[in-house]
């Protein structure tokens, strides 16, 4: 009798590029970019911190709804869109609203999705995209699908879906990978492992040591990622999306990150299940000094660079926020006409009477 | 007597239960030391400690599949789904097993087990975290339904639904968990499939579940200054359903109003309605039955739709007055 857990999980070890001091520690998988997309990379990653700052405040202030904080996972949600085209399909989370924003959703619209604005869910042509999942873990069935279309139209692209660590304890998870795995589907699973579905740490949530090996009994690939190396996340994504458009099956990605911030702004208080020791432990590992480092070694970054990045970055937020200020409000008629293809009778009458209503 | 809330009398149902039997013990996701997404099990783990207040993974038909093979077994589990919107997940483990088992073991197999679950709307969690979907599992034989209205019925069903060797769901309402009544500190049981009248009145009935009954209560004073004497019962518990007290009092004052926050068509006031009408109360009808529940339409975000989508006290008062024919 063999027992193959301990052998199995020892393989899973994380994969990473760029180390805590911002030094290369794996030439041969060193990514091939520019050092105007390294350079972009970098802007993207401190843009998106200012923005997860500023909508905070915007929260706190009551100027947006429904917000899932993002500080701490930047590398992760970042380094993997940027690894991505056009053509490829997203299948975000609730905190996944960065990589739409990168993918090409107005920023406007983004926070009228968190204002529960319709208009925030209609992706704009060319943005191959469905808007956020706030039900855990039912994207990744979804994604099984979208995958197969794309295998069955011949497309040169591929289906990504993005949850956390609690989403892989749902049967959808096992489902969706195994479904995607047994008809060789173009599909990307990435899992960001932030340690914490709300309050539970992982450990509560499995008793397997890496969530990457999780694919082994789908029969996909799977591999564990230091989630706040930008360059690791990247480079891990681009070969998933190289061997899925090649027609070689799924791969389950985790990156191993840490959300600094509560779970949503909705009232969660992480000091009653993180302690500030931990807080600190991660926040040695960000995500963006390890790359500014990496960048100002190279002579790619300066402090000027940085300051230029958060002032355009505010400036397009506050013009974002002005914007989704002057979109039309949502009206009664709206939501008559938006949930049916054709309307029935009973709310042909209701639209009338509202549409009458409006029109005073 | 001392007056707690709602949350607390459903706290301390399940304590007091737990330090008595060494059976019952809680699963469900962020119930440690979160103490719940709405803190029903604050302070429970530090006295019962991780193995009966059991964080769960994020799987909720893990959950539930889990509540029945212990339930099976011996032991009496009590799941809190965080939402329960979530119960679509669980729903093949409640609906084609837990219900169904000691049915078809001829008897000789039961699950104790109760699913409790917040359900309704008001507080801007949007059309995934806020509907009331109590209709589906009423229509489920093998299922009991409960629904508390205030802190007192809440400890006290919630005992009764523990003590029960049937599964029983037992919906608990987001809005009342603040409100408070006279809760006796002991332990009581009040039975499942008895109705509470909560206020006697004589010219129109209201049968109304769990927040509606409150807004029935504010409707009933509002009417009184007007002359209207109003009736308001609480059913408690929607399977088993008292149906003598409900027929009674439609016997009596003629005239009925059903209001539940769930989306009127489907809802369980239909039941409630041909119930009535299949009795001999239908002969003392003055006035066609009267049904108010949520707008067919998925809840709203914005505070104001949400409140419009479902039924307020004007609401209410409409109803009651149009079954006088006093609009």
């Amino acid at each position: 009798m063999k027992h193959v857990l301990e052998s199995v999980e020892s393989q899973f070890e994380m994969f990473q590029i760029l180390n805590e001091d911002g030094k290369i520690v794996n030439k041969d998988d060193m990514p091939e970019l520019s050092d105007d997309e390294l350079k972009e990379l970098m802007r993207r990653m401190v843009y998106t911190r200012v923005l997860d700052q500023r909508s905070i405040a915007l929260n706190r202030q009551g100027r947006l709804g429904f917000y899932a904080p993002t500080a701490g996972q930047e590398a992760s949600q970042l380094g993997s869109q940027f690894a991505l085209e056009k053509d490829d399909f997203l299948l975000p989370g609730y905190r996944d609203v960065p990589q739409l924003i990168w993918q090409g959703l107005p920023l406007y619209q983004a926070f009228l999705f968190s204002r529960g604005h319709f208009h925030g869910n209609q992706m704009p042509e060319g943005v191959n995209a469905v808007s956020p999942q706030i039900i855990i873990g039912a994207q990744y069935v979804q994604t099984a699908g979208v995958a197969l279309g794309i295998k069955k139209r011949g497309k040169k692209a591929v289906a990504v879906t993005y949850t956390g660590d609690g989403g892989t304890s749902q049967g959808d998870f096992y489902e969706g990978i195994n479904f995607a795995g047994a008809y060789k589907a173009p599909a990307i699973f990435f899992v960001q492992n932030n340690y914490f579905a709300i309050s539970v740490p992982v450990e509560k949530q499995t008793n397997a040591k890496t969530l990457a090996q999780k694919a082994v009994a789908a029969g996909i690939e799977g591999i564990q990622v230091d989630g706040m190396d930008v360059l690791a996340v990247y480079a891990v994504t681009k070969h998933a999306r190289e061997r899925a458009i090649n027609g070689e099956g799924p791969m389950l990605i985790e990156t191993l990150t840490y959300r600094y911030g509560p779970h949503t702004m909705a009232g969660d208080d992480p000091t009653r299940y993180r302690t500030d020791d931990l807080d600190n432990e991660w926040e040695k590992k960000d995500p963006l000094v390890r790359f500014r480092k990496f960048l100002e070694g190279k002579n790619l970054w300066s402090e000027e660079d940085e300051s230029k990045v958060i002032e355009e970055a505010k400036e397009e937020i506050k013009k974002a926020i002005k914007q989704a200020d002057e979109y039309p409000k949502q009206k009664v008629t709206d939501f008559i006409s938006n949930m049916y293809e054709e309307l029935p009778y009973n709310l042909q009458e209701q639209m009338e009477e509202y549409k009458e209503k409006e029109s005073k | 007597m001392r007056e707690i809330t709602y949350l607390e009398a459903v706290r301390e149902a399940m304590s007091l239960e737990m330090r008595k039997n060494k059976d019952v013990f809680i699963l469900g996701e962020d119930i440690g030391v979160y103490g719940g997404a709405f803190g029903v099990t604050r302070g429970m783990i530090e006295e019962f400690g991780p193995e009966r207040v059991r964080n769960t993974p994020i799987s909720e038909a893990g959950i539930a599949g889990a509540a029945v093979g212990s339930a099976l077994t011996g032991m009496r589990p009590i799941l809190e789904l965080q939402f329960s919107d979530f119960i679509t997940i669980a729903l093949d483990q409640i609906v084609n097993q837990a219900a169904k088992i000691r049915y078809m073991y001829g008897g000789k197999g039961k699950v104790p087990m109760v699913v409790r679950t917040p359900s309704g709307s008001g507080t801007g969690a949007a059309a995934q975290h806020s509907q009331s979907l109590e209709a589906w599992v009423t229509h489920i034989p093998g299922l009991k339904v409960v629904q508390p209205s205030t802190a007192y019925d809440a400890k006290g069903l919630l005992k009764a639904a523990m003590d029960d060797d049937n599964p029983v769901i037992f919906y608990e309402h987001k809005l009342l968990y603040k409100t408070s009544s006279d809760v006796p500190e002991e332990a009581y049981s009040l039975p499942l499939g008895k109705a509470d009248v909560k206020r006697e009145g004589s010219d129109v009935t209201i049968v109304a579940t769990a927040i509606m009954v409150h807004r029935a209560l504010e409707a009933a004073a509002e009417l009184e200054k007007e002359g209207i004497s109003i009736e308001v019962i609480d059913p408690c518990t929607l399977v088993p359903l008292d149906e003598e007290t409900i027929i009674k009092s439609v016997v009596k004052t003629g005239r009925v109003v059903v209001v539940h926050e769930a989306v009127k068509r489907g809802g369980y006031g239909g039941e409630i309605a041909s119930m009535i009408a299949e009795s001999e109360a239908f002969d003392y009808l003055d006035a066609p039955i009267k049904r108010l529940g949520g707008a067919p339409s998925p809840v709203p975000y914005h505070p104001d739709l949400e409140k419009a989508h479902a039924p307020q006290v004007s609401n209410i008062i409409q109803a009651a007055k149009e079954t006088l024919n006093k609009v």
